[in-house]
């Protein structure tokens, strides 16, 4: 039997457009039409004023490191250290995600550090957002 | 609304604590139920209210022999039990019950008759935190912590000390799983957990079980047990997920579960005697001081590495030794109640002489919840 991978995301109706879009190479947020809000985790929904009323809309996929752990302990599809972050998206919503292309070190992990999205296919529907340093 | 009309008037731990492989996740919250029954005379008909968390009250209600009146689930992790004492206070204020148990019975480390823990893949927390390699609480509750460090320039070994100086209460108490003094080397050499958090500034994980019954101010009278009064409470929660949470330098929860308790109580910060605050990790109680306002923003590293809250100071803080050093079976917060039941009625192992007010903080998830209970032993 293969080893387990890591745990993998169930979408519901209220998320699959995040998920549809990690597919297409999209970091889909929503803003709301009313208070111009933009919000994370995917609702049908302002989380601020209540309203309907919201638009999805492809986000620059930019971000700073907010804060993490690099955990030590075995997990099923990782190989530790690992770094589990929180980045600060530039359109304001923070979300969890791992960090690539940089080594998981308190040194090269720098607060603050500028970051951009790329996207990882798991298996036919599930593609993850993770975050690199940004090069240039 | 204003207390200081209800009282516990019984309060246990369960006989044993530490490693329980001989008793399942329910007969701990009875042996604790018994031994709070025992200790003020009452007997299961005796009473007519029911909060728990872990099982539900259906559950422990039956198992006692109890016929409620009033019923309390609230469920929204180690806190819960602050927030079932605030809405049982509540409840006898309002007559919905006259003489109300709150029941805790965890078999954390045993494991034995307690659901396994699993997150749903279809959950938020399932879609967007569990992909990227979370392992329970170890794993996520110290995210906040590298941004609060830069935010203030705290030092890794100014959180060390929190885990020294709790030690060192847990040294006074019989009951701590950890007595033995550590150092801030021995806290920075411990074994890497999630950096920037070693084992010693994670909880240990225990079983066992507390209880607190309560009852009306004037009813409290007539009891075996001195009577320990509710001066203020509060309740909050925020979000379930750590990443979502609106700052990693304070807890919104805790920013309102506490001082809505010191509004209720009509004190000052100078009148507390006695704090518990619910140290499930060794930066909760930096957060806990500054979100409650014992000190300012970016301040409590340094308060606590001064010693400001050892033994001997004058705000002696989690003096059971606490998550970090006495137990925790995984909702810590019925310990810090019954200490700080124990500090007012004057039998703790660390005791505070003439401690006249204590405020019992606690967290649920990871900063998803809190709540807060602000005790007094003063006649009202
Ligand atoms: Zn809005």
């Amino acid at each position: 039997m293969p080893e387990p991978g890591r745990a993998l995301p169930q979408p519901t109706p209220e998320t699959q457009h995040f998920w549809d879009g990690t597919k297409a190479g999209e970091l889909r947020l929503q803003r709301c039409d009313d208070c111009r809000h933009v919000y994370f985790p995917p609702r049908p929904f302002c989380p601020k004023c209540g309203t309907r009323k919201v638009s999805v809309f492809a986000a620059s996929g930019k971000a700073i490191l907010d804060s993490y752990v690099i955990h030590h302990r075995k997990v099923p599809g990782f190989e530790p250290p690992y770094a589990i972050a929180v980045v600060k998206l530039d359109e304001g919503p923070r979300m969890m995600t791992n960090i690539v292309e940089c080594p998981q070190t308190p040194e090269a992990l720098q607060l603050d550090m500028p970051l951009e999205v790329v996207f990882a296919q798991q298996n036919d529907a599930i593609t993850l957002p993770f975050f690199r340093p940004t090069r240039g | 609304m204003p207390h200081n009309t209800v009282a516990v008037v019984g309060a246990a731990e369960t006989t044993k604590l530490g490693v329980i492989p001989d008793m399942s996740q329910i007969q701990l919250h009875a042996d604790a139920a018994l031994n709070a029954m025992a200790d003020c005379g009452l007997k299961p008909k005796d009473i007519d209210g029911v909060a728990t968390a872990g099982e539900t009250p259906v559950q422990i209600a039956h198992y006692l022999g109890i016929t409620p009146t009033w019923v309390d689930g609230t469920a929204v992790g180690g806190c819960s039990f602050m927030i079932h004492v605030r809405h049982a206070a509540a409840a006898i204020e309002a007559g919905l019950a006259k003489t109300i148990l709150v029941t805790h019975g965890e078999s954390g480390r045993s494991r034995v008759g307690n659901p396994p823990r699993s997150v749903p893949p279809s959950s938020l927390n399932g879609q967007f935190e569990q992909p990227f390699g979370p392992m329970g609480p170890p794993s996520l509750f110290p995210i906040p912590v590298l941004r609060y460090m830069k935010t203030y320039g705290v030092t890794h070994e100014q959180i060390a000390m929190v885990s020294v100086v709790q030690r060192e209460w847990a040294a006074k108490n019989p009951r701590a799983t950890f007595r033995d003094p550590i150092t801030v080397e021995d806290v920075l050499n411990s074994r890497m957990i999630a950096y920037p958090f070693r084992l010693l500034q994670c909880c240990l994980v225990t079983d066992g079980g507390g209880a607190l019954i309560l009852t009306s101010a004037e009813r409290a009278k007539d009891f075996p047990t001195k009577p320990v009064y509710i001066l203020g409470t509060g309740e909050s929660v925020e979000t379930p997920m750590v990443s979502q949470m609106e700052s990693f330098t304070s807890s919104r929860a805790f920013s309102v579960a506490g001082p809505t308790a010191f509004r209720e109580a009509g004190i000052k910060h100078s009148d507390v005697d006695h704090l518990m605050i619910y140290d499930a990790f060794a930066h909760l109680p930096l957060f806990g001081l500054e979100d409650l306002g014992f000190v300012p923003r970016g301040e409590a590293g340094r308060f606590i590495a001064e010693r400001n809250t050892a033994p001997g100071s004058k705000l002696p803080l989690n003096t059971n030794g606490g998550g970090l050093s006495y137990m925790h079976s995984g909702m810590y917060g019925m310990y810090a109640l019954q200490e700080s039941v124990r500090q007012m009625r004057g039998t703790a192992p660390a005791q505070i002489p003439a401690a006249k007010v204590s405020v019992c903080h606690g967290v649920g998830g990871m900063f998803a919840a809190s709540g807060t209970i602000i005790f007094s032993n003063q006649k009202p």
